[in-house]
């Protein structure tokens, strides 16, 4: 058991536990929205966890790894008189680095965490659309209130 | 591969200093009843995951977590409280029940991280299969240099195409559940169950 192997694993599970909890024992619909932003965080948070390799760098190419702290989309940072103009007509530019290899961290749970996070702010705003218009019909957003009102109407 | 030992603290200082605000704000959302303090902190939570994202070298998700999860879910939860009410009812601190759902929940999930590969390991399964072939070839297949956005927009453009589905069935039910119900009058109970 390899402490600093899994410690940001286990931030991360004590950070969904606690929007779970809180999804359970709030009777306030809203906090139990937050709370399920906190987990859906959580969540996200895990898999970007997991894309990350040791040493590697944001997934975009570097015109010159030694820019590797800010050159981020700078075209041909130096490089102006070197063939690496990314237009699609030079088909060696990503092997030009082979020589000297730049570790990239994994893309794929990113691009996945990015359609999440997008649904998870869709399923949001339904879920606060709902809340609305339970305070419109009934006046209340507490569950505790809303389960009384039912017992007390039937 | 080792970034030099000054790095490697300078890291791991972040990581706990990040790591430790984030407990403490999911906490302190939990734990407050006025609701727009805990909206506000529901905001300064993505905030902080945006800015952890960007330490695991995931800019492209710290961006969009910074402006859609700390911005537009925030006025949504704003707006959502201008329609409401601020303040949550008085109730217990601690709820027994949840608790301990919650805490053996938790414990079995970090059971499960035992088994998972440690953090930052190149030879994980999860960079095995297609991400190779990503950040190998996207840059001539494409011929952008952001890997990110050729695998968002076109290795995984039906995703996207999804994505965007579920939002217009959100936008939809949002608009059915609250457009042309602009009436302020008394609460009637409209659907009392028998």
């Amino acid at each position: 058991m390899d402490v600093v192997a899994h410690w940001n694993h286990w931030v991360v599970v004590v950070l969904m536990m606690t929007g779970f909890y809180v999804i359970m024992a709030r009777s306030n619909l809203v906090k139990k929205i937050l709370g399920l932003n906190v987990l859906q965080a959580a969540v996200i948070l895990m898999y970007v966890t997991m894309g990350k390799v040791e040493g590697g760098t944001a997934a975009i190419y570097l015109e010159d790894p030694h820019a590797a702290h800010h050159g981020e989309a700078e075209h041909g940072d130096g490089h102006e008189d070197d063939e690496h103009h990314d237009d699609g007509g030079h088909h060696d530019a990503p092997q030009a680095h082979a020589t000297r290899p730049v570790t990239y961290s994994n893309p794929v749970p990113h691009v996945l965490m990015l359609t999440a996070i997008v649904v998870g702010v869709a399923t949001t705003a339904l879920g606060l659309a709902l809340v609305v218009r339970i305070h419109e019909a009934f006046g209340t957003i507490e569950e505790d209130d809303l389960l009384d009102l039912e017992e007390g109407g039937g | 591969m080792d970034p030099g030992r000054g790095g490697c603290v300078i890291d791991a200082l972040i990581d706990v200093f990040l790591l430790g605000l984030l407990v403490i704000v999911a906490v302190a959302v939990g734990q407050s009843r006025n609701l727009l303090v805990a909206v506000m902190l529901t905001g300064i939570y993505s905030l902080l995951s945006a800015s952890w994202m960007l330490v695991l070298d995931a800019p492209d998700v710290a961006y969009t977590e910074a402006a859609v999860g700390a911005g537009v879910s925030t006025v949504l939860m704003l707006g959502t409280l201008a329609l409401t009410t601020r303040e949550e009812k008085p109730g217990p601190a601690l709820e027994p029940v949840p608790l301990v759902v919650a805490l053996i929940t938790g414990l079995v999930l970090l059971y499960g991280t035992l088994d998972m590969p440690a953090f930052g390991d190149p030879a994980s399964p999860v960079h095995q299969h297609v991400a190779p072939h990503y950040l190998q070839r996207s840059g001539e297949e494409m011929g952008i240099q952001n890997i990110i956005t050729s695998v968002l927009a076109s290795y995984r453009g039906y995703d996207t195409l999804g994505e965007t589905s579920v939002v217009l069935t959100a936008a939809v039910g949002v608009f059915a559940l609250l457009g042309g119900r602009r009436r302020r009058g008394a609460p009637v109970p409209e659907a009392e169950a028998p």
